[in-house]
């Protein structure tokens, strides 16, 4: 599998992405800067964590004007995978590439801390070496997860199974509606997520739970 | 006309002055003025304190570069350094507590990646005022989420720390940052400008009017008139200090830099001055190249204004294109300022004019070193008297959800402790563990100090600070290698607190050698007094270790049901000045525990071997409330609870030096028990692990739930308002 990682003006969890994928697949990702005009030929973009250009208009806001967006979004509508992790997932929703939006934790303040959740959706190229219902726990670390959309997109897509991580019960940790973690988009080659997969690939750092999200892309992705 | 009211309003004293015009042979005129006063201030200067400092071991054969650079590096082997420091930003951060806190984050950062290291771990020790201080609150939850504000954004984990509270910091709380960076050892940076004709290039934000007058701040006591200053506090912004990093590490990959170095207190003075002084040359600025913020910027502005974010950097001839091409990409600021000389003079020159002429030397060797008057003061003496009736398990409790004792849960959530993937220890621990990336060695980091046993006897206390350390970096596995202090008092003019800070630097002195434990980096907070009401002595200790194997590391949790529980060392009881007595007798007295430096080493060798080999894995030092509390939080970190052996008060809560808590599978433990009686160690089997409540043999149990409510309740119950 051929992965690429964007590197925007303070990403800050791009090596981590970096590392987990050459640990997971062998081969390291291409680094790709916000600035270029294009993402090299892959199977799986990643969109890592960060505060990108400080976060301090809303987040992912100014990250989703990047020049390197135009091209993840038109290699996302011709089917290449698109992970967004945290940061990335804020910027999925400021591009409209996921619906909804991230908003301030429910409790104000940042928060890091191992979540418990649980794996509502298999049936995706990031989750089919999960067990449906299956409990994980991720570390989480944001100042604004909390995730809203109105009841009609919240329904459309529970409806179509594109939630496919929810915070466990009396474990979410920002205030998220139905508890939502991470989400597709509809022809689910994209996925956006709060917690973080990526720190949980190596056993010394507390856990391997986010290695099947890494083996499902190796099985799914040629 | 330089007034004698003007040099007041600097800092300076009319002696001082008179040494100006002498070394310069005229009166200065107002920048030079203003050039001095930073310089010569305590916090740039350490007049009161640098007789005094040149105590300390300073040298080990892993040291590469101890105090006087930008921060220590030490060797760690395969090439590989540890580069750290840590700083106080204890006056801004009580005037503004967020920004306060996250410059101070920002500038130790500044001060670690200057010397070639990415930052990979922060911590921090603060202390506030009683909890039910009316700004308490305020200024923990600002210090707090002004530490995460901007370490978060750089990406580098905070992975622990101290917060405690006591009513000496009411008007004065302590915000020390430390910073720890990896680098390889054969690419470090330095600041010595040497050499003539090399361009001198001014890098990062633009200048601007913030945090004129800092330094001078920072070297003054505090009065009613203090939130006045709010205007001299400046404005963080990690975004840039990101940008900065990565592209300074870009530069630094290059062999283009000469010398390098933050524009920290005193902006671009000191780093112009310092690095002239220290490659012995000279240097000419023209200000009008200055990147700047604002408009009407006078020559006194810009030389003293402490914008964030901004270095300074010495360059080979030639490179400018190169380098700025790098900057540019990171859509930083750029600008050729300057040009190194060999006339040892700094010469700043501003819209065509020379505005300041002064020979580097005067600003550095020689400013005003003070031999000023101590008074050692009688340590405090005997054993506080206590009753013997009270229940020890109620005790226990109360001890377990006091303010200085319970989780900091609350504080270390809102700190990233895990991005950049290498934490193999979080907060909660004795000591934080980072894998040093891409290997199998870890970092560990610690800092401590217990105010109350400095106050009680700052010799000993000081000695205590650094015992600690040791012991808390021994008990994760990890081979004590290096200390950063940041030595926190009042005012050093008066003699008694003078007599505290020189017994604290001897018995830090007296400990590090011991241990062979040398100082590397470090930094004085003196004046931290309020109406004359000054802190308790509080001579911070950072250190940090070496794991060889960072999959050996043991933790304070409890893993398995049965194993057996050593107590190693033999403790007296000592309930001076402890935690025990403060908490359920209502009473600070006593002498301070001694340190035997010589146990603290044979236990803390014989502790760390049995890491080393893979023999234990369950680890605690027995430390503030002593060995019963040790215990409950080994049991609260397992989740999983303990029978213990009969003893009384002093036993349980004593907080002896040199005592460690292990737990291990029988057979080994035995094994342990007989090693260390041929290792002439006195090495006790005391409980079992197992259960879900602590129990006591003679004095009761309690269950593991109700003192974990206890233990978790204070913290985001005070926060929130809820006590």
């Amino acid at each position: 599998m051929k992965s690429a990682v964007v590197v925007f003006p303070a990403s800050n969890c791009d090596r981590d992405a970096a590392v987990a994928l050459e640990r997971m697949t062998g081969n390291k990702p291409h680094m790709v800067w916000h600035a270029d005009s294009a993402v090299p030929d892959v199977d799986l973009i990643v969109l890592p964590g960060g505060f990108a250009y400080g976060d301090y208009l809303r987040c992912g806001a100014m990250a989703s004007q990047s020049r390197v967006m135009r091209d993840v979004k038109a290699k996302a509508e011709k089917g290449v995978a698109v992970l967004g992790i945290c940061n990335g997932f804020q910027v999925l929703t400021e591009t409209h590439m996921l619906p909804g939006a991230l908003i301030r934790n429910a409790g104000l303040k940042f928060v890091c801390r191992p979540v418990g959740l649980e794996v509502t959706e298999t049936q995706s190229a990031f989750t089919r070496k999960y067990d449906h219902g299956q409990r994980v726990v991720f570390p989480v670390a944001h100042g604004e997860g909390n995730y809203f959309a109105d009841e009609e997109t919240l329904d459309r897509l529970e409806g179509e199974g594109r939630v496919v991580f929810r915070y466990a019960p009396g474990d979410n940790p920002n205030g998220s509606i139905r508890n939502i973690a991470g989400i597709l988009n509809e022809k689910r080659n994209v996925l956006g997520l709060m917690p973080h997969p990526e720190r949980v690939v190596d056993p010394l750092l507390g856990g391997t739970d986010g290695r099947a999200l890494f083996e499902s892309l190796i099985e799914a992705l040629p | 006309m330089i007034t004698p009211q003007i040099v007041r309003e600097h800092g300076l004293s009319e002696e001082e002055y008179a040494r100006i015009k002498s070394l310069l042979g005229r009166e200065p005129n107002l920048v030079e003025l203003g050039v001095f006063s930073v310089m010569w201030s305590e916090h740039c200067s350490y007049k009161s304190t640098r007789a005094h400092l040149k105590k300390l071991p300073t040298k080990g054969p892993r040291v590469l570069h101890g105090p006087g650079e930008n921060a220590g590096v030490v060797d760690i082997g395969d090439g590989d350094a540890v580069i750290f420091k840590m700083e106080s930003h204890n006056h801004p951060s009580f005037i503004e507590p967020y920004q306060g806190a996250a410059t101070g984050v920002g500038g130790i950062m500044r001060d670690v990646f200057t010397m070639g290291a990415r930052p990979v771990a922060m911590m921090n020790s603060l202390r506030f005022g009683e909890p039910s201080h009316p700004k308490t609150r305020h200024l923990v939850s600002g210090v707090v989420s002004g530490i995460g504000g901007y370490g978060n954004c750089m990406g580098v984990p905070t992975v622990g720390g101290e917060v405690n509270f006591h009513r000496s910091y009411n008007g004065n709380i302590l915000v020390n940052a430390l910073c720890v960076g990896l680098a390889r050892s054969d690419r470090i940076f330095l600041s010595a400008a040497k050499g003539a004709g090399n361009p001198v290039v001014y890098v990062g934000s633009k200048t601007g009017r913030d945090g004129i007058h800092g330094a001078t701040m920072a070297s003054a006591e505090f009065n009613e008139d203090s939130e006045e200053k709010r205007p001299t506090v400046q404005v963080g912004d990690p975004f840039t200090e990101k940008l900065l990093l990565e592209a300074c590490l870009e530069l630094m990959a290059t062999d283009a830099i000469v010398a390098i170095q933050d524009m920290g207190a005193a902006g671009l003075t000191s780093s112009s001055s310092e690095m002239a002084d220290k490659g012995g040359a000279g240097i000419v600025i023209d200000l009008d190249k200055v990147p700047q913020r604002e408009t009407g910027m006078t020559a006194y502005d810009m030389m003293l204004s402490e914008s964030q974010e901004r270095m300074l950097a010495v360059l080979k001839p030639g490179r400018e294109a190169e380098a700025e091409r790098i900057f540019r990409k990171w859509e930083l600021d750029f600008a050729v300022i300057g040009v190194t000389t060999d006339s040892h003079r700094l010469i700043v020159k501003h819209k065509g004019e020379t505005v300041a002429d002064i020979p580097v030397g005067a600003l550095s060797e020689a400013a005003p070193i003070y031999e000023r008057p101590f008074v050692k003061r009688e340590p405090a003496r005997g054993a506080p008297s206590f009753d013997a009736s009270r229940p020890v398990m109620e005790s226990l409790l109360k001890i377990i959800g006091a303010p200085d004792m319970c989780s900091r849960r609350w504080v270390w959530e809102q700190y990233d402790n895990t991005v950049m993937a290498d934490t193999a220890q979080r907060p909660g621990g004795d000591a934080a563990v980072v894998r040093v990336h891409g290997t199998g060695k870890g970092i560990a980091v610690t800092t401590d100090v217990s105010p109350r046993y400095c106050k009680a006897d700052p010799f000993e206390g000081a000695k205590q600070a650094v015992a600690e350390a040791w012991r808390n970096l021994t008990v994760v596995g990890a081979t004590p290698l290096a200390v950063t202090d940041c030595l926190n008092f009042g005012n050093p003019e008066k003699p008694e607190i003078m007599g505290e800070i020189v017994a604290s630097i001897e018995g830090i002195a007296e400990a590090c050698r011991a241990l062979a434990f040398p100082v590397v980096s470090g930094n004085c907070s003196l004046y931290n007094e309020t109406q004359g009401e000054g802190i308790l002595p509080t001579p911070t200790i950072g250190a940090v270790g070496l794991l060889k194997n960072v999959h050996r590391m043991a933790t304070i949790a409890f893993k398995r049901e049965g194993d057996a529980i050593l107590l190693i060392g033999k403790p007296r009881g000592h309930l001076g000045q402890s935690v025990y007595l403060r908490e359920v007798e209502g009473k600070e007295e006593g002498a301070c525990p001694p340190v035997d430096l010589a146990a603290e080493k044979k236990h803390g060798d014989f502790v760390r071997e049995l890491i080393e080999a893979g023999r234990i894995d369950t680890v605690h030092d027995v430390s503030d409330g002593g060995l019963l509390v040790a215990a409950a939080e080994m049991a609260l970190a397992g989740g999983m609870g303990t029978a213990l052996s009969d003893g009384d008060i002093p036993s349980f809560f004593g907080e002896d030096q040199a005592c460690y808590l292990i737990a291990a599978p029988r057979a080994e433990a035995e094994r342990i028990v007989a090693g260390a009686k041929a290792a002439g160690i006195t090495a006790s089997l005391i409980g079992t692990t197992g259960g879900d409540k602590i129990a006591v043999k003679g004095c009761g149990e309690i269950a593991l739930e109700r003192l974990r409510t206890a233990h978790e309740t204070w913290f985001p119950s005070t926060m929130t308002g809820e006590l």
